[in-house]
């Protein structure tokens, strides 16, 4: 365990508000990225007032470690309630990492469309990139072992807290 | 060649001897019981401490694939088989290709298998011509030349009236007529029992009336024709019923199980094995019990091996496709020990079912060992484990359900006409 | 490979290695697999309906029995999982001259086959086939015999699931020939797996297999009876040849007993929804006005059919 507790989620999240708020219109659709960064985009999009639906991706069918692992237990839903073709996004996921994530969400969102931009924000950037892949907002920047993970729960009243856990095998975050 | 058998435990269900007990032969006869005849030497003596010595098994069912499916196996394998599983006499049913159906297919058969000097070969004559159900052979000719019954074996005879004139034909001589009792029409298409696992599994049932209407026709033409009739492979309870019944009216007739279905049941296709592909289908548990109750009571007289080699690329097909039949000759002994000592059937008895029973059935001078009787002898040992695997069986067909079971009932010697025709490897004897 | 012998469908993980029958499925697998499809039904409405997952696979369509639908049902779901699909529909006669099925399968895994989707006349013949292939080939059974056709039974819980949310409070009712149906026979284990607590069979006795009752079923051999309160209602396809035989006086009488028409469909309830494999006998086993009715769902069926494919294949491919 590090000796430095971790940031507050809330707190994280008015920050990520206050940077978004200036640079995100009420046209940009935000899609969350299953789970952490669903519920993210949804207190997002409440805290952003934007117009578009908030959307949903569960990148299972997209990514890169299938071969070595197989199909997710438990693949949502894919939901993009609004169409994405020249609009602008913005991705939101809990903890960035390898960035593979990442590259999967963008798979799957072209299969959509083609969207005006996208652009990614993060709650936690915890480094550690194996693709050039660069979030425009984060929330912190956090420094954790290899063999740990960061996690975003969410008790009953909603709200968001971070937790650490055991990695018990090297997977893309 | 005289050979001493010492110190075994003699068991001649015939006779009604169960001791320990010395055997004496020379020139290929029984000479002494007990004790050896005045100035008898031996050339050899057999240890049998701890062994079991008992006639050579009589199986009423072999298939030796020859002639026309010496890729399943050859007369060669087969014997090889017989001996090594104690069987000194067996019958061969007649759906050779061609069928037994001419004098000198017999008489070719009967040569081959006596240049090979292992088990005694009765040959059971095709019924029909051809086995086409049609027209009838000539039995009386083929009697004269080593048949010892006529059948269809498992080819179907659906005219009445040809089955009435054959029984009828085949009793002017005497001669026995075997019969698989199974309705070709009930049976059409079917390849399992029409019970639950054939439901569940989807596969093409065959019903117990396909036996028990065919068994109907059987014990009234029997009845008609005064014919000496023969059932076998009865697989259940409600054909045992008739049967008992029938005997018990007093008609002339016999009935054999095979020794696989006392041991299993539907419920051993499991996933499609193919090996549990046999004729008649593996019915239920409750036909099960019901079997291996009447072969300990005797309805049923005796069990036979319905040795069936074959081969790898006949048997590994989807079950419905896959050649009917399972190797038995190597497993006779064992599997009947086994159902004896579940059931708590005296060796004795259960050793009748496969030996002096067998040889009533076929009506042969074999299955005992009294004086001056021909020296077919199998001595086993009654606590020698052994496990089934295809390199252990001298068969052919490696085509079993019993692959991998553990069994008990190792033979160590198979004497035929007092010549030692097989010696288990391990077997010791002192010269 | 470890195969359970018991269940060779599954890895010693207890995951699903090949799909075979969902006899013996522990319900968590028959789970699995309609929530995974569920995902997939995602992908299916989109503008680009493919997926990355099985980029690079290879699946082999292997159908000794002719049946185009069911083909290109698994073509269009492996095409969607990116993978390439390669169909053969082997020639009966190859096999009269001599070439065995396990020949057939082990000349194709020597193409580096990943996946064979079998299709077979003879009950249990995919058993054979993942008995004897490789341990990286996944077999799903298309279809064999009168044995099973897990798919069919699994996109018709799908539906079921879709329409009707839960199976612990349905009343069943499936129609038809069972005998011969290897479609009733998936959808019967399914529907027990999944809690449903009644399931009927209606027909008569000359289509219903002995001892049917031992699959959990109730039997009715009174159509009007059987539909009572049912919520769902499954017919299944007569097979022409079944006419000729003796199992059947004619197709009049069949449809005129055992046919759904709407008045026999009025004793259901009021929301009960109807399915059918396809391919229909309109007139024989459904009225035109049934089958095209409101509450016909027989063409989402065969949507679903597709996401249900998806999902077995990315799970097979992925354990």
């Amino acid at each position: 365990m590090p000796g430095k507790p971790l940031p507050d989620a809330e707190q994280l999240l008015q920050a990520l508000v206050a940077k978004m708020r200036p640079e995100v219109g009420p046209e940009t659709g935000l899609v969350g990225i299953h789970t952490g960064g669903v519920w993210l985009a949804e207190r997002l999009h409440k805290a952003l007032g934007l117009k578009t639906p908030c959307g949903a991706l569960d990148v299972s069918f997209y990514r890169d470690d299938y071969e070595r692992i197989g199909l997710h237990r438990d693949v949502k839903r894919s939901d993009i309630p609004f169409d994405v073709e020249g609009r602008p996004l913005v991705l939101v996921d809990d903890v960035l990492y390898t960035g593979r994530t990442i590259r999967a969400a963008m798979n799957e969102l072209f299969d959509y469309g083609r969207p005006q931009s996208i652009r990614l924000a993060a709650l936690i950037d915890r480094g550690g990139r194996e693709l050039p892949i660069a979030a425009q907002w984060v929330g912190a920047t956090v420094e954790v072992g290899a063999g740990e993970g960061i996690e975003l729960k969410r008790d009953e009243r909603e709200r968001l807290s971070l937790a650490l856990y055991k990695r018990s095998a090297p997977d893309v975050a | 060649m005289k050979i001493h058998i010492r110190g075994g435990r003699l068991i001649d269900p015939k006779n009604g001897i169960d001791r320990v007990q010395d055997v004496y032969i020379a020139a290929g006869k029984i000479v002494g019981i007990g004790e050896a005849p005045l100035g008898y030497t031996a050339n050899r003596i057999i240890d049998a401490t701890e062994l079991v010595v008992c006639p050579g098994l009589v199986d009423l069912s072999a298939r030796l694939r020859e002639p026309g499916f010496e890729y399943m196996a050859t007369l060669e394998s087969e014997m090889e088989a017989a001996i090594a599983g104690g069987v000194t006499s067996l019958a061969c049913p007649p759906d050779t290709d061609p069928p037994l159906d001419e004098p000198g297919l017999v008489e070719m058969l009967k040569f081959r298998a006596k240049t090979l000097n292992r088990a005694r070969v009765y040959p059971i004559g095709a019924l029909t011509q051809s086995l086409q159900g049609a027209r009838l052979t000539e039995m009386a000719e083929l009697r004269d030349s080593g048949c010892v019954a006529f059948s269809q074996a498992d080819a179907p005879l659906t005219d009445h009236q040809v089955l009435f004139l054959a029984m009828q034909y085949a009793s002017t001589f005497d001669i026995p007529v075997w019969l698989r009792p199974q309705d070709p029409a009930l049976a059409r298409n079917g390849v399992a029992h029409d019970g639950q696992v054939a439901t569940r599994l989807g596969l093409p049932p065959i019903p117990v009336c396909a036996e028990t209407a065919a068994l109907s026709i059987i014990l009234l033409l029997a009845h008609e024709t005064g014919a000496r009739v023969h059932l076998c492979r009865i697989s259940s309870a409600e054909g045992l019923e008739m049967i008992s019944r029938a005997k018990g009216q007093g008609l002339p007739i016999t009935c054999d199980i095979a020794i696989h279905h006392v041991h299993l049941s539907e419920m051993d296709i499991g996933y499609f094995d193919p090996n549990c592909r046999v004729l008649p289908p593996f019915r239920s548990e409750r036909d099960r019990e019901a079997l291996r109750r009447a072969l300990a009571e005797g309805t049923v007289d005796a069990v036979c091996s319905d040795h069936t080699p074959v081969d790898e690329d006949a048997k590994q097909l989807p079950f419905s496709e896959a050649e009917p039949g399972t190797t038995g000759l190597e497993l006779l002994l064992p599997l009947t020990l086994k159902w004896a000592s579940e059931s708590g059937v005296p060796l004795p008895i259960a050793l009748s079912r496969i030996t002096s029973d067998a040889a009533r059935v076929l009506a042969i001078d074999a299955g005992h060992l009294s004086i001056g009787s021909p020296a077919d002898v199998c001595i086993f040992d009654p606590a020698g484990y052994w496990k089934v695997t295809p390199a252990a069986l001298k068969s052919q067909g490696k085509n079993t359900p019993f692959i991998g079971y553990e069994v008990c009932g190792k033979v160590s010697y198979t004497i035929i006409d007092g010549q030692v025709v097989y010696e288990a490897a391990t077997a010791s004897s002192r010269r | 490979m470890w195969l359970d012998p018991k269940n060779p469908q599954l890895n010693h993980n207890g995951e699903l290695h090949h799909l075979l029958s969902l006899d013996g499925l522990p319900a968590s697998i028959l789970w699995q697999i309609l929530d995974t499809a569920k995902s997939f039904a995602g992908v299916t409405e989109r503008e680009v309906k493919k997926v990355p997952l099985l980029r690079g696979k290879a699946v082999f369509n292997l159908f000794f029995e002719p049946s185009t639908r069911t083909r290109t049902t698994f073509e269009i779901a492996a095409k969607r999982l990116s993978a390439d699909v390669i169909n053969l529909a082997i020639n009966i006669s190859s096999q009269t001259k001599g070439e065995t099925v396990l020949d057939t399968v082990a000349n194709l895994a020597a193409m580096q086959a990943d996946m064979f989707i079998v299709r077979h006349a003879a009950s249990g013949a995919p058993y054979l086939i993942a008995k004897h292939v490789a341990p990286e080939i996944h077999v799903v059974n298309a279809g064999d015999g009168r044995h099973a056709h897990p798919t069919q039974g699994l996109l018709d819980m799908f539906t079921i699931r879709h329409y009707k949310h839960d199976f612990t409070q349905l009343r069943v009712a499936i129609v038809g020939d069972i005998l011969h149906s290897r479609v009733a026979r998936s959808q019967i284990q399914a529907l027990s797996s999944l809690g449903c607590p009644e399931i009927r069979v209606i027909a008569p006795k000359t289509l219903l297999p002995s001892n049917v009752e031992s699959l959990g079923v109730r039997v009715y051999h009174e159509m009007r009876e059987g539909l009572k309160d049912v919520d769902v209602v499954m017919m299944l396809r007569l097979q022409n040849e079944r006419m000729q035989g003796a199992l059947l006086a004619s197709a009049q009488e069949f449809f005129k007993y055992y046919g759904l028409t709407e008045d026999k469909l009025e004793l259901a309830k009021p929301d009960a929804i109807v399915l059918h494999p396809g391919p229909m006998n309109r007139g024989v086993e459904i009225d035109s006005s049934v089958a095209d009715g409101q509450q016909s769902v027989i063409l989402p069926q065969v949507t679903f059919g597709i996401a249900i494919r998806m999902a077995v294949m990315s799970i097979l491919a992925g354990n």
